[in-house]
C-alpha cells in the first residue's frame, strides 16, 4: 500500500532520512518508534505532502506519490497529481489543527463539502456518524475551545476519517495530551484497528499501546529504521544494541 | 460659554455639513485602503517573485512618502498625465490609497500569525490553496488584525483633514473658513477638533469593538 524506495531528506546540512526503505501493506498497522530526531515524524509529514522529497520515490497504491511518469522518466509531479494523490492519506496531528472557528461538525463538514462535493445533508450525516462514533456526539454544535484536548484530539481523528482515506497516520496522537484523557483518544484508535479496513502508520511514544495493537514495529535510528519487527518481537526480544538502550530508557520513565 | 453657544448655533450646520463630507470621505477611503490592503497584503506572501515585488515596491511608495504630496499628486499632476478626477474622488483616493498600503502591513502580519497547523491540517484535507486562504487561514487572520485595523481607521479619519487643502468642503474646509472670516481660531478649530475626536471615539472604537465581540463569538470564545 506505501512504499518508501531509498528515500532521502534533508534539512540543510542534516540528513533526516537516509536512503530508507520502507513497505507497508494493505490494512497492516504500522508504529514507528524511536529517540526524537530520528526522523519518525519526518515519515508521516512526507506521505502527506507536507515535506518535499529530496531522493528516492514514494509510491501509495502502487504509484508514485510526488512524481509522475513521464516517458520512462521520473518527474516532479503537478498539483493535479497531488491532490489526486493526497485524497488516499489521512493524518491526525499531535496538536489536532482543529479549525478553531468552525464546531466540531463544521470541522469534519469542510472538506467533504469542499473537496469531495458531498452535499450537505450527505456531509452532515457522515460527521455525525463519525463524532458518535468517536463517542462526542453530544458535542458536535461545540467549537474546540470548549472541548478537552482528548474531545478535540477525537474530533480530529473523525474530521481525517469523513475524507475516507486507505492510509491514516498518526503523529504523536497523546503527545500533547493529559494523561487522564490519552486512554480515550487510544480507544478510538484501538476501535479502527479492530476493523482491519485501514492502512495505519503511528508515530507514538505509548510503547504499550503499539504493542498490544500494531502489527509491526519499526525502531528508527539517525533517519533509518535500525529494527523492525512484530511486536512481541521487537519489545520481546529486541536484537539490536540500540534498541535494547532506547527500549531500557523508555520502559523505566514510563 | 454664552459666547460658544452663540458661535455654535450660527455656524453648527456648516460643522455639520463638513462631517459629513468627513465621514463620506473616511467611508469610502476606508473601503478601498482595506480592499488594497487585502490585496498587497496577500501579493506580499505570493510565491511568484515578481508578484511580491510589485506589492512590496506600492508599500514603499505610498508608505515611504507623504500623505499630503500623493494627495497633491493625484490632484495636480495626474492631469497632466490626462488623468483628471474630481477633487472629491481624488481626496478619498489619496487617503485610500496611502493607508491601504500600511494596511497590507496588517493584512500580511496578520495571515503570517495564523499557526502554521492550521494551513497543514487544510493541506491533509486535500483543500486547495484558495479553499486554504479563503476558508481557513483569513477567517482566523480576521481576527488577528481588527484591532491594528481599529488604530489605521482612527488614522485615516484624521487624515481625511488633507483634503480640505484641494477644496473638498469637509469639516476641516469649513473650519478655516469659519476662522478666516470670524478670526474666531480657538472656537473653529476646537470644535472642529471635538468633532474629530467624537467620530473616532463614538463611531470607530465601537464599531471595531463590536467587531471583535462578533469575530470572537464566531471562534466560540466567549
Amino acid at each position: 500500500m506505501v512504499r518508501f524506495a531509498n528515500v532521502t531528506k534533508r534539512y540543510g546540512p542534516l540528513t533526516v532520512l537516509d536512503a530508507l526503505n520502507l513497505d507497508v501493506n494493505q490494512n497492516e498497522i504500522v508504529s514507528i518508534i524511536g529517540p526524537s530526531g530520528s526522523g519518525k515524524t519526518t515519515v508521516l509529514r512526507m506521505l502527506m505532502t507536507l515535506e518535499e522529497i529530496d531522493d528516492g520515490v514514494i509510491y501509495v497504491d502502487g504509484t508514485p506519490l510526488t512524481h509522475m511518469e513521464r516517458g520512462d522518466e521520473l518527474v516532479r509531479a503537478n498539483n493535479a497529481h497531488l491532490r489526486q494523490m493526497r485524497s488516499n492519506v489521512g493524518m491526525v496531528f499531535q496538536h489536532f489543527n482543529l479549525f478553531p472557528h468552525m464546531t466540531a461538525l463544521q470541522n469534519c463538514m469542510e472538506a467533504p463539502v469542499r473537496v469531495l462535493r458531498l452535499s450537505k445533508e450527505e456531509a452532515r450525516h457522515r460527521a455525525s456518524e463519525l463524532l458518535e462514533m468517536v463517542g462526542l456526539a453530544d458535542k458536535i454544535d461545540q467549537h474546540p475551545s470548549r472541548l478537552s484536548g482528548g474531545q478535540q484530539q477525537r474530533v480530529a481523528i473523525a474530521r481525517a476519517l469523513a475524507m475516507r482515506p486507505k492510509v491514516m497516520l498518526f503523529d504523536e496522537v497523546t503527545s500533547a495530551l493529559d494523561p487522564e484523557v490519552i486512554g480515550e483518544v487510544l480507544n478510538v484508535i484501538r476501535q479502527l484497528a479492530g476493523e482491519h479496513s485501514l492502512t495505519m502508520l503511528m508515530v507514538t511514544h505509548q510503547m504499550g499501546f503499539a504493542r498490544e495493537i500494531s502489527d509491526r514495529v519499526c525502531f528508527f535510528y539517525a533517519g533509518n529504521i535500525a529494527e523492525q519487527g512484530s511486536p512481541d518481537q521487537l519489545f520481546g526480544n529486541p536484537e539490536n544494541e540500540r534498541t535494547r538502550q532506547f527500549l531500557s530508557a523508555v520502559l523505566d520513565a514510563g | 460659554m454664552q459666547h460658544y453657544l452663540a458661535f455654535l448655533s450660527e455656524y453648527g450646520p456648516r460643522f455639520f455639513e463638513g462631517a459629513i463630507v468627513t465621514a463620506q470621505q473616511t467611508v469610502l477611503a476606508a473601503v478601498l485602503a482595506i480592499s488594497i490592503a487585502l490585496i498587497m497584503g496577500l501579493m506580499r506572501l505570493s510565491d511568484q517573485f515578481f508578484v511580491r515585488w510589485a506589492a512590496t515596491g506600492y508599500i514603499e511608495v505610498f508608505r515611504g512618502t507623504s500623505l499630503l504630496v500623493q494627495l497633491f499628486w493625484i490632484f495636480f499632476v495626474l492631469p497632466l498625465l490626462g488623468i483628471t478626477l474630481e477633487k472629491f474622488t481624488a481626496g478619498f483616493i489619496a487617503v485610500g490609497m496611502n493607508l491601504g498600503a500600511y494596511g497590507a502591513e496588517v493584512v500580511r502580519g496578520a495571515i503570517l500569525s495564523v499557526p502554521r497547523g492550521q494551513y497543514e491540517a487544510a493541506l491533509a484535507l486535500n483543500m486547495s490553496p484558495t479553499q486554504r486562504m479563503v476558508r481557513i487561514i483569513l477567517p482566523q487572520a480576521f481576527l488577528a488584525m481588527l484591532p491594528p485595523w481599529g488604530n489605521l481607521l482612527i488614522e485615516l479619519l484624521k487624515g481625511t483633514a488633507l483634503v480640505a487643502l484641494i477644496s473638498v468642503t469637509d469639516l476641516m474646509f469649513h473650519a478655516k473658513q469659519i476662522n478666516g472670516s470670524t478670526f474666531l481660531s480657538a472656537e473653529a478649530f476646537g470644535t472642529a477638533l471635538i468633532i474629530y475626536y467624537l467620530m473616532a471615539r463614538l463611531v470607530i472604537s465601537p464599531a471595531m469593538r463590536a467587531m471583535e465581540d462578533f469575530m470572537a463569538r464566531k471562534m466560540g470564545r466567549t
